[in-house]
C-alpha cells in the first residue's frame, strides 16, 4: 500500500480518532460502552430499589422512641420510707409477658442524705433499676449490708445506688417519680454518671463519666 | 471405583437406522429389535443410565466431578484435611434439622418456650432432632476452630490461598453468630439472660455498640420483636451467608488446590540438582 497507515491517537476521547470501527464523527462513547453503563446502571436501580427499603424496614426501630413513657402505680405513699428499699414488680413492656416485667427498689427522699444535683428537680422517691450496669443482669438489695449485689459477675453497689466494686461502669440507673393522689407513680429510666447527675437512659456497659459520654451516644430508641 | 468413561468420538458412534433401512450394523442384527427380550433388571439400568446420560449431556456434571473429585492432591494428604468436610457436615446436619425444629417452633415471646418444650416432650423424635441441632451447633463450633488450626499450623494461609483464610475468618464470626442468635431461641431463664448479657456485650462498643444493640432488640428493650429478630438471623440471613460463603470456599480449595504438610520437604528433581 502506497499510503502510510492512519496514525491514531489511543489516547483522544473521540472514538473515531482512537481508530474504532464503525464510530461516528465528535463520538466521545463506543456503544457497547454506552450499553454496558445502562445495564449495569439498571440493574443496580433495580437492586436498590428492594435493598433500601428492606433496610430501612429492618434500622428502622433505630430511629423511633421505642417505649413511650406511662406512669405506671406502685402503691400508696405509706407504703415506703426513707430508710430502706421496698421492691416492686414493673412492666418495661407489658406484651411479652413474665420477660417484660423487671424488678425495682423504692424509698422515699432522704432530705439532707441524698444529693441533689445544681439546675436538676429532685424526685420525691428514689427508684433504683435492678438492671446491673456491667451488662444487665438482675441485682438484688441487701437489706443488712445496704448494698446492691450482683449474682453474674459480682458487681457492688453502696445504698444511691454508686458502684463501690467489681465491674460495673457507673450507678444504677433510676427512674423518674411522681406522686398522684396519694399513690406513688414510677415513670420513664434515666442514667446517672458518678456524680449521680442525671442523663438520658443508657444500656448497661456504657460509661458516662467525661468524655464517655459522647463516646456512648443517647438513643432515639430510649 | 472408576471415572465415568466419555462418550466415544464422534466417527466411531453408530448412526441409528433410518425408518425402513434394514439396520446390518446393529448390534443383534435384524431391523433394530434386539435379539433377546431384555430382563426388567437389564432395562432397569439401562433406563437409569440414560436418565444420567440426558442430564450428563445437558449440565457438564461428569467433566465437572472428575475435575473436582479427582483432583490431584499433594502427597502426605492425611486425616487433618477432612476438618474442613466435617464442618460442612456439621452444617448441612444443623440445616435440616433446623428446619425441621422450624416446623414445630413459634418465635413468639409469649409462645416461645412452651412451643421448644412441646418439641421435646410431645413431637415424635423431637427430642432428638432437637438434640441433634443443639449439641451440633457445639460440634460445628469445635470442628470450625480446628480446621482453622490445621489451616494455621500447616501454613495453608499463605500465598495464594490468603483470601481463603479470610472467606473462613468471617465464616467462623458467621457460626458464632448462629450460636448467639440460636441460644435465644429456647427462650428459657439462661437463654434470656444469657442474650440479655450478649446484646449488652454489643452495647459496650463505642458509638456504633449503643446503635447495634438497638437493631438487635429492635429498641431500647427486650420487646416482642426480639425473637422473630434473632429468629429471622438465625434461620434466613446468616445461614443463607454461610452456604454462599462454603461455596466461594470450596471453589478456591478446588482452583487453588491444597497444600502439603509442612513436614514433607520439596522433593528436588534430578535435573534441577544437576543445574545448582
Amino acid at each position: 500500500m502506497a499510503d502510510s497507515p492512519k496514525k491514531f491517537d489511543k489516547k483522544s476521547r473521540y472514538t473515531e480518532a482512537r481508530g474504532l470501527p464503525g464510530a461516528f464523527e465528535g463520538e466521545t462513547i463506543t456503544r457497547r460502552r454506552l450499553m454496558e453503563g445502562t445495564a449495569l446502571a439498571a440493574g443496580g436501580i433495580a437492586t436498590m430499589a428492594f435493598a433500601l427499603p428492606g433496610l430501612g424496614f429492618a434500622l428502622g426501630p433505630l430511629f423511633e422512641d421505642t417505649l413511650p413513657t406511662r406512669w405506671q402505680d406502685v402503691g400508696p405513699e405509706e407504703d415506703f420510707n426513707e430508710e430502706s428499699y421496698v421492691p416492686r414488680v414493673m412492666n418495661i413492656d407489658a406484651e411479652i409477658g413474665d420477660a417484660g416485667k423487671t424488678t425495682i427498689y423504692v424509698r422515699k427522699f432522704k432530705p439532707g442524705a441524698d444529693k441533689v444535683v445544681k439546675g436538676q428537680d429532685r424526685q420525691p422517691y428514689v427508684v433504683i433499676s435492678t438492671r446491673c450496669a456491667h451488662l444487665g443482669c438482675p441485682v438484688r438489695y441487701i437489706q443488712a449490708s445496704q448494698k446492691f449485689v450482683c449474682p453474674c459477675h459480682g458487681g457492688v453497689y453502696g445504698f444511691q445506688g454508686q458502684v463501690e466494686g467489681g465491674p460495673p461502669v457507673r450507678p444504677l440507673d433510676r427512674f423518674y417519680t411522681r406522686v398522684r393522689a396519694g399513690r406513688v407513680e414510677v415513670g420513664d429510666r434515666f442514667s446517672l454518671n458518678s456524680q449521680l447527675e442525671r442523663f438520658a437512659p443508657r444500656d448497661p456497659s456504657n460509661h458516662l463519666d467525661g468524655l464517655w459520654q459522647y463516646l456512648y451516644p443517647s438513643r432515639p430508641t430510649t | 471405583m472408576s471415572t465415568p468413561s466419555p462418550p466415544p468420538p464422534r466417527a466411531r458412534r453408530r448412526s441409528p437406522p433410518r425408518p425402513g433401512q434394514d439396520d446390518r450394523n446393529a448390534w443383534d442384527g435384524r431391523n433394530g429389535a434386539p435379539a433377546t427380550k431384555p430382563t426388567s433388571k437389564e432395562q432397569a439400568v439401562e433406563g437409569a443410565a440414560s436418565v444420567v446420560g440426558w442430564l450428563d449431556e445437558r449440565t457438564g456434571t461428569s467433566p465437572f466431578l472428575r475435575g473436582f473429585l479427582y483432583r490431584k492432591v499433594p502427597k502426605g494428604t492425611n486425616w487433618f484435611y477432612t476438618l474442613g468436610s466435617a464442618t460442612m457436615f456439621a452444617f448441612l446436619s444443623q440445616a435440616v434439622t433446623g428446619v425441621f425444629l422450624a416446623m414445630y417452633y413459634e418465635p413468639d415471646p409469649t409462645r416461645a418456650y412452651e412451643s421448644a418444650s412441646r418439641i421435646t416432650n410431645e413431637v415424635f423424635l423431637g427430642e432428638f432432632v432437637r438434640g441433634m441441632h443443639r449439641w451440633g451447633s457445639t460440634v460445628m463450633i469445635i470442628l470450625i476452630f480446628l480446621h482453622m488450626g490445621r489451616t494455621f499450623f500447616f501454613g495453608a494461609y499463605k500465598y495464594p490461598r490468603e483470601l481463603n483464610w479470610v472467606i473462613g475468618v468471617v465464616l467462623v464470626v458467621l457460626t458464632l453468630l448462629m450460636g448467639l442468635t440460636g441460644y435465644l431461641l429456647p427462650f428459657d431463664q439462661r437463654s434470656f439472660w444469657a442474650t440479655v448479657v450478649a446484646v449488652n456485650l454489643n452495647a459496650s462498643g463505642p458509638v456504633v455498640g449503643p446503635y447495634l444493640a438497638d437493631f438487635l432488640r429492635v429498641g431500647s428493650e427486650f420487646g416482642p420483636t426480639t425473637i422473630p429478630r434473632f429468629y429471622a438471623l438465625h434461620m434466613l440471613a446468616v445461614p443463607g451467608l454461610i452456604a454462599a460463603l462454603i461455596g466461594a470456599h470450596l471453589y478456591l480449595v478446588a482452583k487453588l488446590g491444597t497444600t502439603a504438610p509442612p513436614w514433607l520437604k520439596a522433593e528436588k528433581k534430578d535435573l534441577l540438582k544437576e543445574e545448582l
